[in-house]
């Protein structure tokens, strides 16, 4: 009897075998059809970056006298600088600082934020309230004004500059982590991994940071779109990485004295931007409805 | 309830002393020096010193942090700026309104929009109305607002001559700040509130309201809407950082001369009292607008309420029983 | 007497991300005035389905598809404008839903809540109502100085007795109770089923006792409907379904409660789960998980055949025994 129980059981065909879930929310990405155009949008930035030489007719920093601040022609499709020199390859080139800063800051502060957000949420006690005052006392000054004095001390430069974009976003990721794990902590399978006595840091980065880390993902993809936008504006306000590096930011503010005279050198630079901002937040939303099914409905 | 007020506030004094630490230790540890680079390439190295003893830039460091604090928050005294050599509480109480004004409007309108904005959408979810917002608000966070700024210059001041481009001195020059501002601003409020909502739409306290026979008007006003508010408060007092933060921008590409325009020169001039002056009192401005916006939500939600009310008295209790 | 409620070939189609969701798969019915009509089923069969397209709150967003006709005293509710129907709502159908824990909105006094239920349909003023509301929260047993307290400070019974009161505030003809006692302790369940099968006789309101435990539709009900993956199974009055379960499934509940007189102390679970709503099986939908399960059963569904009077079941073993005349 208890036998053809076990047989009625193995012959109902159930689900199907388990995706692992990475492929499962891949496979949802591309059903989206917004978040496939962000993928391809951003998968096409990342070629143009890494052939920018291959691609970009012009070099990005020779002069050419004879033409300033043309607008676009058939030798210069987006036109020419103050200085001569052609747009879209100083675009092109500039594909990588901004993609560079945009996907290392973020990388950067999510980083920060996971070991301090772990740190205070598994440990506790005094370490917790120290890391949280911490953010409440970041978090009392408005980001950009942080971004701003911070850039300022440290100074121009691509690594500075990425120093000060990061900064200002880590705080309020370990926040939204120690909620997380505050969430998680009376888990047993925490309890489980301290039973037989693995490490801590073993049990914060391999047990517990996987199981709390996803709307900080999501939030990593989000913050790319905005940190390339927040070192747009650091250098359009005179700080950040400054001309003549092409970065777009740095592009768009050399532009602005131009403003009356060639409104397309301002125009493609903004362009490029929003383009990349939204591949990047179309991609972001996309995964956010992919990772968490859920929220979506 | 006022207790927890108390406390709260005392909080807040707590974070702002310590930012002020901060943005003191932070401009103090600056490379380079300021009394030189305020005197010029050709000042000699007396000049520079006495000129360093008179900034008060020559003491050891903890004293010099003990003195300023003790200006600062004991008798108000804000400090002078090095660049101008005039009194920074002047220049801030002419610049402040500027600045606070322009933030009000724009916080005030781009909620005007993006809440009813958030709300039809919502309502109309996966329609034409709900997909055409979503992306329209998408496109929109990924615009650079300076950049946005500009093309509306260019086309409103250099190209239509409708309006001023920069500077104030009428209504008509905030026009464009204001309508920058907007479309910058909206977005986000738009999609909290959309999302809010499309959560709260789920509760079963809905379907309760709907199989009350509730007309479907007071469903949505009385009960999706009040439940719908707490994530928009949050972003609210989330967004007055970054609405101060916005204003620096706005301020610098319009040229209006608020107190973001007077911080980005000082950053530029090395003028550290400014900054740390002006960081100091929007980070105090920050903190309370937090406060407020905390408050806020015990009035929305008379859990929270119950929740501040108790923790206030567990402390009276636990203070009673460790006297007794 | 004729027929106050008929349900006659509902069908439910939920969507989620562009997979259709068969939540309620033709479904037929009908009451009596008065009486109590009970759907036993799984978690999942389509019950609460079922009740909200009665009383027509399906969510807009995800619901593709909601066809069939729902009449209540000959008026068909499922063509009613949605003006019309809001009248129809809180007056004659009532809902008492699930989870009393969140079906009082946590932000208006449990007071304000009653109140808007008899403002909705009945011409009174606020002073009125609220002695109308009093009244309501004592007949269910709270006092009435509790009238403007919120929800959070009641208990879940508390709760589960404040939506009632908010049911019943516009004496309903029919009362939707969506497993009205699952989410409390089982001590208070007693007492809250007392109180609501109490009210319900002095109403004389008919109601349906959405429920998966056969215990409590032994006690309450009059007739009974088995519903399984958005179907009837089997249906009947009380004694004949708990009597002569027919159709398998019904068989395999019955089984399942644990024995407490015999020497079998094991417990007989039917095997496997229920079927996914997005993919269901071919044929009868029991099939993959029924003992008695042929080639046929795997391939078309069973008709639902009277065995007795008044005594349905949907199984092609029952069909089959009628046919050759051994009932």
């Amino acid at each position: 009897m208890q036998k053809a129980e076990v047989n009625t059981i193995d012959a109902i065909p159930v689900r199907r075998k388990k995706e692992s879930q990475i492929v499962m929310i891949f496979k949802r990405i591309l059903r989206d059809r917004g978040a496939t155009i962000g993928l391809i949008g951003i998968l096409f930035f990342v070629f143009v970056a890494i052939f920018a030489e291959q691609l970009a007719p012009y070099d990005p920093y020779t002069l050419d006298i004879t033409a300033m601040l043309t607008g676009p022609s058939r030798a210069h499709w987006m036109g020419t600088d103050e200085l001569g020199r052609d747009v879209m390859s100083r675009l092109i080139y500039g594909t990588r600082y901004s993609l560079a800063l945009g996907v290392l800051g973020s990388l950067m502060s999510f980083a920060c934020a996971c070991v301090l957000g772990c740190i205070a949420g598994y440990f506790g006690k005094w370490i917790e309230s120290l890391i949280m005052r911490i953010c409440d006392v970041m978090m009392s000054i408005p980001g950009t004004l942080l971004t701003i004095i911070i850039s300022a001390v440290l100074g121009s430069g691509f690594f500075v500059t990425l120093i000060a974009l990061s900064f200002g976003g880590i705080f309020n990721q370990v926040r939204m982590l120690r909620a997380q794990i505050l969430r998680e902590r009376g888990q047993e399978y925490l309890e489980a991994a301290e039973a037989y006595n693995c490490k801590k840091t073993k049990i914060m980065f391999i047990h517990l940071l996987p199981n709390v880390v996803s709307p900080l993902l999501v939030n990593l993809t989000m913050g790319i779109s905005g940190t390339i936008n927040a070192a747009a504006t650091l250098s359009f306000l005179g700080l950040g990485i400054q001309p003549p590096t092409p970065e777009w930011g740095a592009m768009l503010s050399g532009g602005r004295d131009y403003l009356r005279n060639c409104p397309t050198l301002i125009l493609f630079p903004g362009l490029v931007i929003m383009i990349f901002c939204w591949c990047v937040n179309l991609f972001g939303d996309g995964l956010r409805d992919a990772m968490d099914p859920k929220l979506k409905n | 309830m006022y207790r927890y007020v108390l406390k709260r506030l005392l909080m807040s004094l707590v974070v702002i002393l310590v930012a002020a630490v901060l943005i003191f230790t932070i401009m103090n540890v600056v490379p380079g020096d300021p009394a030189a680079a305020l005197l010029g390439d050709d000042a000699t190295y007396e000049e520079i010193l006495a000129k360093r003893q008179a900034m008060g830039l020559d003491g050891p460091f903890m004293v010099r942090l003990g003195q300023y604090l003790y200006k600062f928050f004991i008798k108000w005294d804000f400090g002078t700026s090095w660049f101008y050599g005039t009194p920074i509480i002047n220049e801030v109480a002419v610049r402040l309104p500027r600045t606070v004004f322009i933030s009000l409007i724009n916080l005030f309108i781009s909620l005007a929009v993006g809440i009813p904005v958030g709300i039809m959408a919502a309502l109309k979810r996966g329609k034409w109305q709900d997909r055409g917002v979503l992306s329209l608000a998408m496109l929109f966070q990924a615009i650079p607002s300076f950049w946005l700024s500009m093309e509306l210059i260019l086309l409103f001041a250099v190209r239509l001559k409708w309006l001023p481009a920069s500077g104030i001195g009428s209504w008509r020059h905030y026009i464009l700040p204001i309508i920058s501002g907007l479309l910058g601003g909206w977005c986000g409020n738009a999609r909290t509130t959309r999302q809010s909502m499309l959560q709260v739409m789920r509760d079963d306290y809905i379907t309760t309201a709907r199989a009350k026979g509730l007309p479907e008007g007071r469903v949505i006003i009385h009960h999706m809407l009040p439940n719908a508010l707490m994530p928009i408060i949050t972003m609210v007092g989330g967004a007055i950082g970054g609405i101060v933060g916005g204003a620096l921008v706005l301020e610098r590409t319009f040229s209006i001369p608020g107190v973001g325009t007077y911080l980005l020169s000082a950053v530029n001039n090395r003028d550290y009292p400014v900054v740390e002056t002006v960081t100091i009192l929007l980070a105090a401005v920050n903190a309370l607008s937090m406060l407020l916006v905390d408050l806020t939500y015990g009035f929305v939600d008379p859990r929270i309420k119950a929740q501040y009310v108790s923790s206030t008295n567990k402390g009276r209790r636990a203070v009673k029983s460790a006297k007794s | 007497m004729s027929d106050f409620l008929t349900v006659k070939d509902l069908v439910v189609e939920y969507t989620s991300g562009g997979i259709p969701i068969q939540a309620v798969n033709g479904v037929t019915f009908s009451m009596k005035k008065g009486s109590v009509l009970g759907l036993v089923g799984e978690t999942g069969a389509g019950k609460t389905t079922i009740a909200k397209a009665i009383i027509r709150v399906l969510p807009d967003a995800s619901t593709k598809k909601c066809e069939g006709t729902v009449e209540l005293d000959g008026q068909s509710i499922l063509d009613l404008p949605e003006k019309e129907m809001q009248k129809v709502r809180g007056d004659k159908i009532a809902l008492i839903s699930q989870d009393p824990m969140t079906a009082l909105n946590p932000i208006h006094s449990v007071g304000e809540q009653i109140m808007e239920a008899i403002q909705a349909h009945e011409e009174v003023n606020k002073k009125e109502a609220m002695a109308q509301g009093m009244e309501l929260l004592e007949m269910v047993g709270i006092p009435k100085e509790r009238f403007l307290n919120y929800p959070h400070e009641f208990s879940g019974g508390m709760k589960q007795r404040i939506v009632i009161a908010i049911a019943l505030a516009c004496n309903p003809e029919l009362l939707l109770a969506d497993e009205p006692t699952t989410a409390l302790d089982v001590t208070i369940q007693a007492q809250v089923l007392d109180l609501i099968m109490k009210l319900k006789e002095e109403r004389g309101t008919s109601m349906i006792l959405i429920t998966h435990d056969l215990g409590v539709v032994a006690e309450c009900c009059d007739d009974v409907a088995v519903v399984y993956a958005g179907q009837i199974v089997e249906s009947g009055n009380k004694f004949q379904i708990f009597h002569n379960p027919s159709h398998p499934y019904t068989r395999g509940l019955f089984n399942s409660l644990p024995q407490f007189a015999g020497e079998d102390r094991r417990l007989h679970p039917i095997p496997g789960l229920p079927p996914d709503p997005s993919r269901l099986p071919q044929g009868c939908y029991f099939s993959p998980r029924c003992p008695y399960a042929d080639d046929v059963c795997r391939s078309t569904q069973g008709k639902l055949t009277e065995i007795e009077p008044g005594h349905v079941c949907r199984c092609h073993k029952c069909q089959n025994r009628k046919e050759e005349g051994s009932i």
